[in-house]
């Protein structure tokens, strides 16, 4: 009982699919959330015991160590690629690889672009922060254009380095495909949405629908040189902009899964 | 069992089928694509895992999941392949994980040709991709001997959770001869998975499969547990075949198909009656040095037979140490040595020896 006369009651624990540890990630980032969402619904959706995750190379390289389930490290960009191995020799089984735009968009865009063009029954969730931030925020694929990295110092100009890729929409167009959807993680209401894409696409690949991939727009107040709110803040004004969010390929008998849904 | 006609590229492939392989994972290289070919027809047909991969970048990665969940898994590529796996195969050793490679080996450097070569030994046997590490390295030569290392090779690299490969080139990918293949081993139960594989954490702690150590301190402590391994199998498993080296004064050093044809040729400068005898190292790693120490203190002169520049001569001088001299026939590019040439060089050996030898008699 406490002072006011009302009963305390837990609401709010650390999922089971995590470690009761902390993570190396710096303050402000949403990798962190992203984290927490796959974790929770893993807890939710009564999968823990089942899984087996890819961690990338890149912020999230340790992200083995944080989650309560197996777990492989990949090599930079072979993620999809392992998990095609992994998935393969343990078909029941719920395969997901956690990747960086650097990891995902660069050195191994021909890795998800095959994996997605098979239907490989895997799902990958896709940290979109628009820059390289392990290796201390150089410029990606993702990077926006006029966007300063410390390998764009002047801001991405598209005549010599490109226009950023959208990988949403590219694997969209691959018929493996079976729910595409790009989501953001820079405020409440779309945390919830994002944790909801995770639901269904953990569901899809149990339906063997095939590829599914859940894009978030992700922050780097590090590398981006912001403090941790303009960071959520510049998501919202200058990313999303650039990253519409939306469901770009959803296969007809995708649906959301029933029960304990308390994202809505 | 009786022999049959077989292609070594679809023996090796139908080797590994035996041995309870559950998956393949490959992209198409020539001196070697039969085996994958074969194995798009096998693996399926008895309910296992068959996939092309879009490079070899990727089906070295996919290997290295399967691995990764305790699965017996191979692959099999050719010299520019087998470079694109490099990366994969440097995290397998850094994982820990068992996997079987055959590199039927072609002309090089860059796209080369498709014509035998030996030009990929010190990329194979001396490790290959970043890092401290060797995988066992076995070289047959003949089909025969494909079919029996690549079937043990599966033994091998599960018992040293390590990487096995048979080293072949595509002379012995793509003849023919009459070959035993050994018998159809049961795949593994599901169940009976190795305990650290990724199968899901139900009713235990999570396992990871990784490399990683950020820490130098633990860094070192894994690479001296990788080494003590290393030791172990340097201890165990060196292999070799030996004709006429009993009373042998000559020695020819070969591997693979340099050593079949270095045979020839040793058979007939005996029969003309020159004492010299054969050694072909069958594991290129673990390296027989101290064989090749022993014959250095029996015999009077060496040589090293390769398709290649001179690569595992590099070894035989190491063990040599400069007790006796050695002579060096090398052909390169695709380019197979004859048996007549082999034969030439070891009338050459033997007659520079003589050279050499009189003014050290003068003096005794
Ligand atoms: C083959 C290889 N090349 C380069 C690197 C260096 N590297 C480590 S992380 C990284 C970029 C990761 O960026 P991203 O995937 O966007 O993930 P983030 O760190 O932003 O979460 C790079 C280039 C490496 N480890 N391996
Ligand atoms: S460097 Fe950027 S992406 Fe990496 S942990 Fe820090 S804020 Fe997150």
């Amino acid at each position: 009982m406490t002072e006011t006369g009302m009963v305390e009651s837990l609401i709010y624990t650390k999922p089971g699919s995590l470690m009761p540890i902390g993570t190396h990630y710096c303050p402000g980032c949403t990798h962190g959330i992203a984290h927490r969402l796959i974790a929770e619904v893993l807890d939710e959706m009564g999968l823990r015991e089942i899984t087996i995750g890819v961690a990338p190379v890149g912020c999230a390289v340790f992200a083995y160590n944080y989650f309560n389930t197996d777990f492989a490290e990949a090599a930079h960009g072979r993620a999809p690629a392992m998990a095609t191995g992994i998935k393969r020799l343990n078909p029941g089984k719920l395969v997901f690889t956690y990747q960086g735009d650097g990891d995902l968009a660069a050195i191994g865009a021909a890795e998800i672009l095959h994996v997605a063009a098979r239907g490989e029954n895997i799902t990958v969730v896709f940290i979109n922060n628009a820059v390289f931030g392990m290796t201390g925020g150089q410029m990606a694929p993702t990077t926006l254009p006029g966007q300063r990295t410390t390998s764009s110092p002047t801001g991405r100009d598209v005549e010599t380095q490109g226009f950023p890729m959208k990988m949403c929409e590219v694997l969209s167009q691959l018929d493996g495909s079976a729910y595409i959807v790009r989501r953001s993680l820079h405020d409440v209401a779309n945390i919830r949405r994002s944790k909801k894409a995770l639901r269904t696409a953990f569901a899809a690949q149990q339906q063997g629908l095939g590829f599914t991939m859940v894009e978030l727009l992700s922050t780097c107040p590090t590398n981006w040189g912001m403090k941790a709110d303009e960071a959520l803040h510049w998501v919202e004004t200058h990313m999303i902009p650039a990253y519409p969010l939306g469901d770009y390929r959803v296969h007809p008998a995708v649906h959301e899964p029933r029960g304990g849904d308390r994202s809505k | 069992m009786t022999k049959e006609m077989l292609e070594g590229n679809v023996a090796f492939a139908e080797a590994a089928v035996r041995a309870g392989c559950e998956a393949y994972f490959g992209y198409p290289i020539t001196p070697q694509t039969e085996a994958l070919e074969h194995m798009s027809r096998r693996l399926p047909e008895l309910g296992r895992v068959f996939l092309q991969a879009e490079s070899e970048v990727a089906a070295i990665n996919m290997v290295y999941g399967a691995a990764s969940a305790g699965a017996r898994v191979m692959t099999s590529s050719s010299s520019p392949g087998v470079s694109l796996m490099m990366e994969g195969l440097s995290y397998i050793a850094g994982s820990e994980v068992p996997v079987v490679l055959v590199d039927v080996m072609r002309g090089g450097p860059g796209l080369g040709n498709i014509a035998p070569s030996q030009g990929d030994y010190n990329q194979i046997v001396k490790g290959g991709g970043h890092g401290d590490y060797r995988p066992i390295v076995l070289a047959p030569a003949t089909v025969q001997e494909l079919i029996d290392l690549t079937y043990e090779a599966f033994d091998l690299a599960e018992k040293y959770r390590c990487i096995t490969i048979v080293l072949a080139d595509g002379n012995l990918g793509q003849m023919m001869e009459p070959a035993e293949l050994p018998p159809m081993r049961p795949v593994r139960r599901v169940e009976d998975r190795p305990a650290w594989a990724l199968t899901g954490a139900k009713g235990r702690a999570p396992n990871a499969i990784s490399s990683i150590y950020i820490d130098p301190a633990e860094e070192e402590v894994f690479n001296r547990k990788l080494q003590a391994k290393q030791a172990e199998i340097e201890a165990r498993e060196v292999r070799t075949r030996e004709l006429c080296l009993d009373d042998a004064e000559l020695a020819v050093v070969a591997f693979g198909t340099a050593g079949r044809i270095a045979q020839s040729a040793v058979k007939t400068a005996r029969e003309a009656g020159v004492r010299v005898g054969l050694l072909r190292p069958i594991s290129l790693y673990p390296y027989p040095y101290q064989r090749i120490r022993e014959l250095a203190s029996q015999v009077k002169g060496m040589l090293v037979v390769e398709m290649n520049s001179g690569q595992m001569l590099d070894d035989v001088r190491l063990a040599v140490e400069g007790r006796v001299p050695i002579r060096f026939y090398g052909r390169m590019g695709g380019m197979v040595p004859m048996p007549d040439e082999v034969h030439d060089e070891i009338l050459a050996l033997q007659a520079s020896l003589s050279q050499l030898a009189s003014p050290r008699e003068v003096a005794q």
